[in-house]
């Protein structure tokens, strides 16, 4: 089987790769590209845990195929903060403690970004249902929907 | 692991021209949703993706005059944002917003859900209820195919090797008409329907109800028009004995199976309960248009 080469752009950063075309979005950024902040969790689109943007669109990289990316824009967990710096988000997920194992943490961070450029006010209900496809099994997500909503304040107060 | 050959074709005719000669098991890709998870539990055969996102129209949705035109791979994200599409066909709208997570809708589509034919499929009561037509290419042209006869059985639907799904269009509604798709779920999100009911309800000036369509979901192989339901409503102001008299056409006309989200009592009870709420869902909002 011939591998596809896909042009695509990650964070920000013109990528190209090789792959084969049945692989997924997250097989590609995780053992291709060595991306491995995504995580994979159930790998049907269920829980949330590899989410990603693609052309500004929150998805499952489980669900899309790697080869899809061509042209695209792909956003990971590795572009939400800087190097040296975490993102407000990512501050508020420590300091909330809104985290245990951490399987969760990326896919949340993701689409919590996701929502609040959506929408930088969103009610706790808003956010709750913005963030119902992202399953976590170990903080009962009270912890997380704190964080988010701080990191929602303090991210309209700094615009 | 399936061996997967991946086309991109920018034309219909392109896409017809793969799906027609593929010697290997040939599925459109659209949002990929329920296509990738059925395929990575296959076998080892190769199997043909065509991706159908890069035709000219099959992402976007087109408001006019007198139709809606959507393209049937346009993400439920990106529909349910088209503010002008919610104030004409808010069930319709609502429906899609049903569909799985943020994450799902931000590849799931209308066209897919129709294709993926589940007898659950939240659209596909909603587009019933609309009159929606599918416009279906393949090798020898052009079909239209109304969408309560689309869908065939379980997991089936009545597209032929060669065609696919190029347009949903619904002719835009008479003044006075609206629509609303309601589902029962034993929770608040990410569910699939144990029953659903979309209806589409014209009203005249006094309030009397001059057309109606009644679509049910998830009570049948298929999602069903159930006239019989539409008739009680139509003549009447939607009073109690109308709506119930919907109700109970839509009881008789489901045949839902028991499973581990509900029994057939359960289901046929219920779909009643929804036809009679998203008929009066229908008409609040047909008044106030």
């Amino acid at each position: 089987m011939a591998k596809s080469h896909v042009s695509t752009s990650i964070n920000g950063e013109p990528v190209e790769y090789l792959c084969d075309p049945g692989d997924t979005l997250l097989d590609v950024l995780r053992n291709e590209l060595q991306l491995t902040g995504t995580k994979e969790g159930c790998g049907s689109g269920d829980c949330g845990a590899c989410s990603v943007t693609l052309n500004g669109r929150l998805v499952c990289s489980c669900l899309v195929l790697g080869v899809e990316a061509e042209g695209a824009e792909v956003g990971t967990i590795e572009g939400v903060g800087a190097n040296d710096k975490l993102h407000v988000i990512q501050e508020k997920f420590l300091e909330h403690a809104a985290l245990q194992c951490g399987v969760c943490t990326p896919g949340l961070i993701v689409s919590t970004k996701a929502l609040l450029e959506e929408n930088p006010n969103p009610t706790e209900e808003e956010a709750r249902y913005y963030l119902a496809g992202n399953l976590c099994r170990c903080t009962g997500y009270d912890k997380i929907i704190r964080a988010v909503m701080d990191a929602a304040e303090t991210m309209r107060e700094g615009a | 692991m399936v061996s997967v050959v991946y086309e991109a074709p920018d034309s219909i005719e392109g896409a017809v021209n793969l799906l027609a000669n593929a010697d290997v098991p040939a599925h459109i890709l659209a949002g990929g949703t329920d296509l990738i998870i059925q395929t990575n539990g296959s076998s080892d055969a190769e199997r043909l993706f065509v991706d159908v996102k890069k035709i000219a129209g099959m992402t976007e949705a087109n408001l006019t005059d007198t139709a809606l035109v959507l393209g049937p791979s346009m993400s439920c994200a990106a529909f349910t944002e088209c503010d002008d599409i919610k104030a004409v066909f808010p069930g319709l709208v609502e429906a899609a917003y049903l569909i799985g997570s943020t994450q799902v809708q931000g590849r799931a589509s209308v066209g897919g859900n129709l294709c993926n034919s589940s007898p659950a499929a939240d659209t596909i009561p909603a587009l019933i209820a609309n009159g929606a037509q599918c416009v279906i290419a393949g090798p020898g042209g052009e079909r239209t195919v109304p969408v309560e006869e689309f869908v065939t059985g379980v997991g089936r639907n009545c597209m032929e090797k060669g065609e696919l799904l190029k347009q949903i269009t619904i002719a835009r509604p008479a003044a006075n008409t609206s629509d609303a798709y309601l589902r029962f779920i034993p929770r608040t999100e990410m569910d699939i329907a144990v029953a659903g009911a979309g209806v589409s309800i014209t009203l005249d000036d006094n309030g009397t109800c001059t057309a109606a369509r009644v679509g049910i979901g998830a009570v049948a192989p298929t999602a069903l028009l159930v006239p019989d339901a539409a008739a009680a409503l139509v003549g009447s102001t939607l009073d109690d004995a109308a709506l119930q008299a919907a109700a109970d056409a839509a009881s008789a006309a489901s045949s839902p199976i028991t499973d581990r989200r509900g029994t057939v009592e359960y289901r046929r009870q219920v779909v009643g309960v929804l036809v009679k709420r998203a008929a009066t869902i229908a008409a609040e909002r047909a008044k106030g248009g």
